[in-house]
């Protein structure tokens, strides 16, 4: 496994309010899904709000947007997941559920191994996909990036150590998220 | 492109070489030299040379492996095992390109959220192949289907329509339960995965919308058909279709929405 998690946000914007009846089949299927999500080979962590179960009380972006904020092992890891399991029918039925936005509404990006994301730099991460499109610092499915590794000049005997902290120098230092320990 | 979707295509005009590549195609996995001669009924040696013509051509993948009941020291050198290339061959004449369109459409769709017309798009066509289907099965063609006219459809039947829309069914293996990317319904057992995806390009560029636009298609054909016995789900897993047929149990067939 690489020394880099792949995070992913992705932000959905709800057609009702969740305790709406329209909202009823998909409130019945976050907690099944997001049991999937966490048996998945791959899963590393996902975000909860303080009701400790999911993420839909949350707003951290807009009254009506609710988030999904996750770290995977790989790219692989993540797309099989999204698209190859029982999670790909919840995805199928989005227009019931959510209306459709203009700008970008998932981005993911590579984390050292071991640190957690914060949901504000998840927040930059998709501003700036949305201002400069993809980039090895905020990418897409269809545009994505290898997770970073030893700059070319040392690629023939560049350390592990070396190519992470390059890696890492790629975007600004952060604090270490509090929940990270 | 196109030539080599022709020279892939001509390679199959050899009918043991189209019957090897069907075969494997069939058995969706690995397949030695020794399994592949006995189920055409030909020699080893020319079995053995048909198959690498096809690897050549892109039609087969080849890999080193050792068949099981083989292992450990003196079983000799790995085989070569055989299984169908991903590689998509096409031949159009005069040349067209129907995957930028449909690239292109599905773009387009997801742009304008417009998910749920193509979902009914699909349902009407699929109902549109079912009722042709079951039209041509009264006409009095039945005979191989199993079906008789007007009367219930077999499960033999719905997996030979699926095979003339493109699809590969293959019957469910393991035991109901035991799967977990097979969830069981109530009332409703698993029957038939389907092998291949057939707008794979599509599938894999807007995987939400090309596989809920193939649920869709097969509901409607099995509407279509009257085959009301059978249902369609999602039910993904990492390789093939995302569609699960089931049968539906006799007493379970009034809950249907």
């Amino acid at each position: 496994m690489s020394d880099h998690r792949l995070a992913q946000l992705n932000i959905a914007a709800l057609k009702a309010p969740l305790d709406d009846p329209a909202l009823a089949d998909f409130v019945a299927l976050l907690d099944p899904i997001n049991a999937l999500a966490e048996a998945s080979p791959g899963f590393v962590w996902r975000y909860v709000d303080e009701n400790g179960a999911d993420a839909t009380a949350a707003r951290p972006f807009g009254d009506d947007l609710i988030v999904n904020f996750s770290l995977w092992a790989d790219r692989d890891s993540l797309w099989n997941f999204t698209y190859r399991s029982g999670h790909l029918d919840l995805l199928r039925r989005r227009r019931e559920w959510f209306t459709r936005m203009a700008a970008a509404h998932q981005v993911m990006w590579w984390v050292p191994a071991g640190r957690i994301p914060t949901i504000e730099e998840a927040g930059e991460r998709l501003a700036l996909l949305r201002a400069n499109g993809p980039s090895p610092e905020a990418f897409t499915f269809t545009d994505s990036y290898p997770p970073p590794s030893a700059p070319p000049t040392t690629a023939e005997t560049g350390t592990p150590e070396t190519a992470t902290r390059a890696g890492a120098g790629l975007t600004p230092p952060r604090p270490a998220s509090p929940s990270s320990s | 492109m196109s030539g080599s979707g022709i020279e892939a295509v001509g390679v199959l005009a050899e009918p043991l070489r189209r019957k090897l590549y069907d075969y494997v195609a069939e058995r969706g996995g690995d397949v030695g030299r020794a399994e592949a001669a006995e189920a055409v009924g030909a020699r080893r040696n020319l079995v053995a040379f048909h198959l690498d013509k096809l690897v050549e051509a892109g039609l087969l993948d080849v890999t080193r492996g050792k068949l099981t009941g083989r292992e450990g020291p003196g079983s000799g050198r790995p085989a070569k095992l055989y299984r169908r290339s991903h590689r998509e061959h096409a031949v159009q004449l005069p040349p067209r390109d129907y995957g930028t369109a449909a690239a292109l459409l599905a773009d387009a769709v997801e742009r304008a959220g417009a998910d749920e017309a193509l979902y009914a798009s699909a349902r009407e066509e699929g109902e549109r192949r079912g009722a042709a289907q079951a039209a041509q099965n009264d006409g009095g063609a039945a005979g191989d289907s199993g079906s008789a006219a007007g009367g219930p459809v077999s499960a033999a039947a719905l997996a030979h329509w699926l095979e003339h829309h493109g699809y590969e069914p293959a019957p469910v293996e393991a035991a109901p339960g035991s799967d977990a990317q097979t969830p069981a319904r109530a009332g409703a057992h698993p029957l038939l995965r389907l092998r291949n995806c057939p707008f794979d390009a599509v599938a894999r560029s807007h995987p939400p919308l090309a596989c809920g636009m193939n649920l869709e298609l097969l509901r409607g054909l099995l509407s279509g058909a009257g085959a009301d016995s059978f249902r369609a789900d999602m039910a993904p897993a990492p390789r093939g279709c995302c569609v699960l047929i089931s049968a539906i149990a006799a007493d379970s067939k009034t809950n249907l929405d």
